[in-house]
This record gives C-alpha cells, sequence and structure tokens, in this order.
C-alpha cells in the first residue's frame, strides 16, 4: 500500500522516464533512421504524456518528506508538459535535419525530468540534483550542433557559469546546513534565525538560482546562449527552463526562508528593478532577433520578481498564470523565426522588414504575440502583468511599482519597434513566402488561440487560486 | 590531543572557495576556469564535513552530501571538457577572450 501511493506520486517523473527507455529501444532497433517516422512517434508520446498529466493526482509526500506534490506543483508540471510538446512540434524540420534525434529528444527529456524533481523537491538533496540533471542535459543540448563555432561556444558559456553558479549556491547550502542542521524544507522553515549565518546563506543560494532564471548581475550568460544555441533549445531555455526556474525560485523563497522574508523581500524588489530596466534598456539595441528575445525574456524576468514581492498566495497564484501566458508568446516568437531561419537563414530584426506584405499570417500572429508580451489589453499578458503588479501592490513598495510602469512603457517600445518593421518600415531583401509545415502551423494556432481566450476565460485564475501549494 | 577548532576549518574552505573565484574570474584557459570551480566545490566539501564533524556528529547527513557533490562534479568536468574538445577542434585554441563570435 505504501508503495503503491508514492510510486503514483511519482507518476510525472516515471512516465518521463519511461519515455527515455523507449528512445534507447528505438535506437536499438534503428528505428530512428526514417526521422518522419520516429518524430511523428516521439509526439504522439510527447501529447500522451501532456494528456496523462490532467488525470487526478493524489497530494502527499513519500520518502520521507524527501519527494512531496501538491495541486500547485501537478500545474506546473503540466504547463511544462505542454511547453515540451509545443517546442517539440516546432523543432520537426530542425530535428529532422540534424541526425541527431535521439540525442535531441533523450537529453531533452532527461532535463525536464530534472526540472520536475526540482519542483517535487522537499529536501535541499534532492533539489541540488535536481537542478544537475537540469542543467547538465541543457550544456550539451547548447553545443548539440557540433559543426557550428556558435553552438559550441553557446555550450562552454553555459557549462562554465553553470558550474560556478552552481558552485555558489553550494557554499550557501554548506553554510544553512551549518545554520540549522538538518536540511529538509520542513526543518529549515521551521528552525531558520535571522542571524548573519543564515543571511550569507540566503544570499548565495539565491544568487545561483537567479543565475538559473537570468537575473540581472547573473545575466551573462544569457544573449549568447540564445543566440548560439539552436534555435529550438534556445526555446527550451526561455520556455521550459525559465519557468521552471521561476517556480521553483518562488518554492525555495516562499518555503525555505519564510522565516527571514522581510530580509529577501529587499534582495529581491532591488534585482527586480535592476532586471527590467537593463532587460529592457539592451533590448533596444540588438538586431539579432534571438539576442533581443533574451533581453526581454530578462526583463519579463524582472516582472515576475515584482510579483514574486508579495510574498503571499496572490504571488503564487499571478506569478504561475504570467508564466503559462510567457509560455504561450514565447513559443510563438521562437517558433516562427526557427521556420524563417530554417527556410532562409535570416535571424535578423532588420531582415523581418516588409514581413506582413510577403507572410501575413506569420506577421499577423507573432504580433499577437508581442502585443502579449507588452500587455496590450485584448491579449492575456495584459491580465498577467495587471496580476503581477497587483500582488506586488500588497507588499506596498511603491518605489517598485513606480519603476515596474516606467519599464511597461520601455518595453512597449520595444515590441512595438518589431511591429513597426512588419507594417511600415519598407522592405530591404526579398523575404520569399515561407510557409512552416503542419506541426509549426498547429503550434502557432494553438497559442494564438491560447492567448486570445485566455484574455476572457477567467476562470484560469480562479483555478489557480483553489490548489493548494 | 587538542583537537583544531571549527573556524579554522571555516577559514580555510572561505579561503578556497575566493580563490576559486578569483581564478574563474581572471583565467582565460577554459580547463583552469574548470579547475577554479572544483576548487569552489572543495570547499563546499570540506564546509560541510566540518559543520557535521564539530556540530551535527549524531547524524551523517553533511557526509553524504559531500559524496554527491564530489559524483555530479564528476559528472560535470566530463562533460564539460567533451565540449572543450570541441571547441579545440572548432577554433583551434580554448583561450576564452578567443572563442567569441558573438559580440553586443
Amino acid at each position: 500500500m505504501m508503495i503503491n501511493e508514492s510510486l503514483l506520486l511519482l507518476r510525472y517523473e516515471g512516465i518521463i522516464v519511461f519515455m527515455i527507455f523507449v528512445l534507447f529501444v528505438l535506437n536499438l532497433t534503428d528505428f530512428d533512421k526514417k526521422p518522419s517516422r520516429f518524430l511523428n512517434v516521439v509526439n504522439a508520446m510527447l501529447f500522451i504524456n501532456f494528456i496523462a498529466g490532467f488525470l487526478p493526482m493524489p497530494e502527499g509526500s513519500a520518502f520521507q518528506g524527501f519527494f512531496r506534490s501538491s495541486g500547485i506543483i501537478a500545474l506546473e508540471k503540466n504547463v511544462l508538459n505542454l511547453g515540451i510538446l509545443l517546442i517539440s512540434l516546432s523543432g520537426y524540420n530542425w530535428v529532422a535535419k540534424s541526425r541527431k534525434a535521439v540525442e535531441y529528444y533523450i537529453l531533452l527529456l532527461s532535463s525536464l525530468l530534472g526540472l520536475f524533481v526540482m519542483l517535487s523537491s522537499g529536501h535541499i538533496l534532492v533539489l541540488y540534483l535536481g537542478l544537475e540533471l537540469s542543467s547538465l542535459p541543457m550544456a550539451a543540448l547548447a553545443a548539440l550542433n557540433t559543426n557550428s563555432q556558435k553552438s559550441s561556444e553557446a555550450g562552454v558559456k553555459y557549462i562554465l557559469s553553470s558550474a560556478f553558479s552552481t558552485g555558489v549556491t553550494l557554499f550557501g547550502i554548506s553554510l544553512l546546513y551549518g545554520a540549522v542542521g538538518d536540511l529538509s524544507f520542513q526543518s529549515i522553515s521551521q528552525h531558520l534565525q535571522p542571524n548573519a549565518l543564515s543571511l550569507m546563506a540566503c544570499i548565495f543560494m539565491l544568487s545561483g538560482f537567479a543565475f538559473k532564471v537570468s537575473v540581472v548581475p547573473f545575466h551573462f550568460w544569457t544573449a549568447d546562449v540564445y543566440e548560439g544555441a539552436p534555435t529550438s533549445v534556445s526555446n527550451f531555455y526561455a520556455v521550459i527552463s525559465k519557468g521552471a526556474g521561476i517556480f521553483v525560485l518562488m518554492t525555495v523563497l516562499y518555503s525555505l526562508f519564510k522565516n527571514i522574508t522581510e530580509i529577501w523581500l529587499y534582495t529581491i524588489s532591488i534585482l527586480a528593478a535592476l532586471s527590467m530596466t537593463i532587460g529592457n534598456l539592451f533590448a533596444l539595441r540588438q538586431n539579432n532577433f534571438k539576442r533581443f528575445l533574451a533581453f526581454s525574456s530578462i526583463a519579463q524576468v524582472g516582472f515576475v520578481l515584482v510579483g514574486i514581492t508579495s510574498a503571499s498566495k496572490v504571488g503564487i497564484d499571478s506569478v504561475i498564470y504570467f508564466v503559462i501566458i510567457y509560455l504561450l508568446s514565447n513559443v510563438v516568437l521562437f517558433s516562427v523565426i526557427e521556420a524563417i531561419s530554417d527556410k532562409t537563414g535570416k535571424e535578423k530584426i532588420s531582415d523581418l522588414k516588409g514581413l506582413y506584405k510577403t507572410n501575413p499570417l506569420f506577421s499577423i500572429v507573432m504580433t499577437i504575440a508581442l502585443f502579449s508580451l507588452a500587455g496590450v489589453p485584448p491579449t492575456a499578458g495584459f491580465f498577467g502583468k495587471f496580476f503581477l503588479l497587483t500582488s506586488g501592490m500588497g507588499a506596498g513598495s511603491y518605489i517598485l511599482i513606480g519603476i515596474t510602469a516606467i519599464n511597461l512603457v520601455l518595453s512597449l517600445y520595444n515590441y512595438l519597434r518589431i511591429v513597426k518593421a512588419f507594417f511600415i518600415d519598407k522592405e530591404e531583401a526579398e523575404m520569399p513566402l515561407v510557409k512552416g509545415n503542419w506541426q509549426t502551423s498547429l503550434v502557432l494556432l494553438a497559442c494564438g488561440c491560447g492567448i486570445l481566450v485566455l484574455t476572457f476565460a477567467g476562470g484560469l485564475y480562479h483555478f489557480i487560486d483553489t490548489l493548494n501549494f | 590531543m587538542e583537537q583544531v577548532p571549527l573556524a579554522h576549518m571555516l577559514i580555510l574552505s572561505t579561503i578556497l572557495f575566493f580563490i576559486g573565484i578569483y581564478g574563474f574570474f581572471t583565467r582565460r584557459n577554459m580547463i583552469t576556469m574548470l579547475m577554479s570551480t572544483e576548487l569552489i566545490l572543495n570547499s563546499v566539501n570540506i564546509n560541510f564535513v566540518a559543520f557535521n564533524r564539530y556540530l551535527y556528529p549524531h547524524q551523517l547527513e553533511g557526509i553524504f552530501f559531500t559524496l554527491f557533490i564530489i559524483a555530479v562534479a564528476a559528472s560535470e568536468v566530463s562533460l564539460a571538457v567533451a565540449i572543450i574538445i570541441n571547441i579545440y577542434r572548432k577554433f583551434k585554441t580554448i583561450d576564452i577572450e578567443e572563442t567569441d563570435t558573438m559580440k553586443y
């Protein structure tokens, strides 16, 4: 009976591990030699995985509290499952051509497994193992295109900065161990005292997680890795890794460092202000579209941190709601740029001038996604930003809200610059009509509809509000 | 026999930690940067073992954590070296300043 219950709690992880095994077997049987057949099977598996995520899930903890699951955690895993399905579909062409389909999917799923373990961890050892299990395959993914200089460079930049930041996090964890003497989440949240040792521990640990979600003083790897890595992998970095990183950062702040909330509140507020401002200012001068998206994602993390400062259930709800919308919008932008660069090799913003004349559908879907990221009312992004700001107001730091308002204007300018390039600017070079395959069209349709429907479906936010943390 | 006090252990590990950080930021050779991160991880190991031995000797949690860190660090290094070998094939150098095809 006991064993059965623990296995049910491990359901999401179990399915992922099973899929990795299936991939190994398919590799042995030469099934992957014909890419289209293989990719259809993998996409079908990911789709089943996504659907299976909605089956009812028990709450509780297993292995003496090392592993736990709750309504919010199950929802977060469902969001990540959706993201991985969309990314896999939109990367169809590139994976088929790369002839590394099995390696790509094994690394992708291992990384996802690490993120799932991190999300459900109830002990710092499990958190650390999940962190490493997610970041090591990600470095290998960035360097997957071994023939390209940029890809190798992205891989080495990620692995070196990741190793460094993990070291710093671990130093913080060791200090935390010295302060408390036990590393399970429950006893840390009960016994942590606001003294110098635990403050040092908090700062060191935060810097490691801030690296993972590329908050400003730790963002230097972001732009290079996004530009150098294959577009499908950059999509994974921007959507899945960042989304899960935000969820984990929230869990760590809200449950581990519950006793010293008033202290990390200042740190997070300053990081939020820096992140938004620097992300938006640097995004102004980018011409490569992937670099632009990197800085825009840094700015978006700043907005998320504003929501986190509320330190209440409202903060959790608004952050999860925002991440869902952020996921849909970013997947659209990366998918379109992937389809275009796959066909023509163009990734620059200046190449996208006059896109409306040549590729009207692409430009309209991208405009919806850009408006959603900027937070313009007819799209769901407006409510995402609105809830984040409302929960930030709850903390009462009005200076931070003022800085956020200024940054909203800056980011609007940034995103409208791209929209202007589509519709108003004269095209410089001939851009052929790019026809995406049906997988890309499906992703764009699903995400575009999702962004528009979520505007009018207020039920999602209430649903998140009913779940247990 | 007189024991070495805990503070000495912590001073040693802190010095090691900052030597690692200094090395990571000043060295330009990727292998040396990797070695610097190993110094950081070893300072963490010293911290864990010292805290466990002096403050919480009735449980072995810190020592177990150290074992995990050593194992994960080994896999991390092997992956990093594989990527660095690929860098060497593409660039004919492993100097971090000469492998900069992407600029602001």
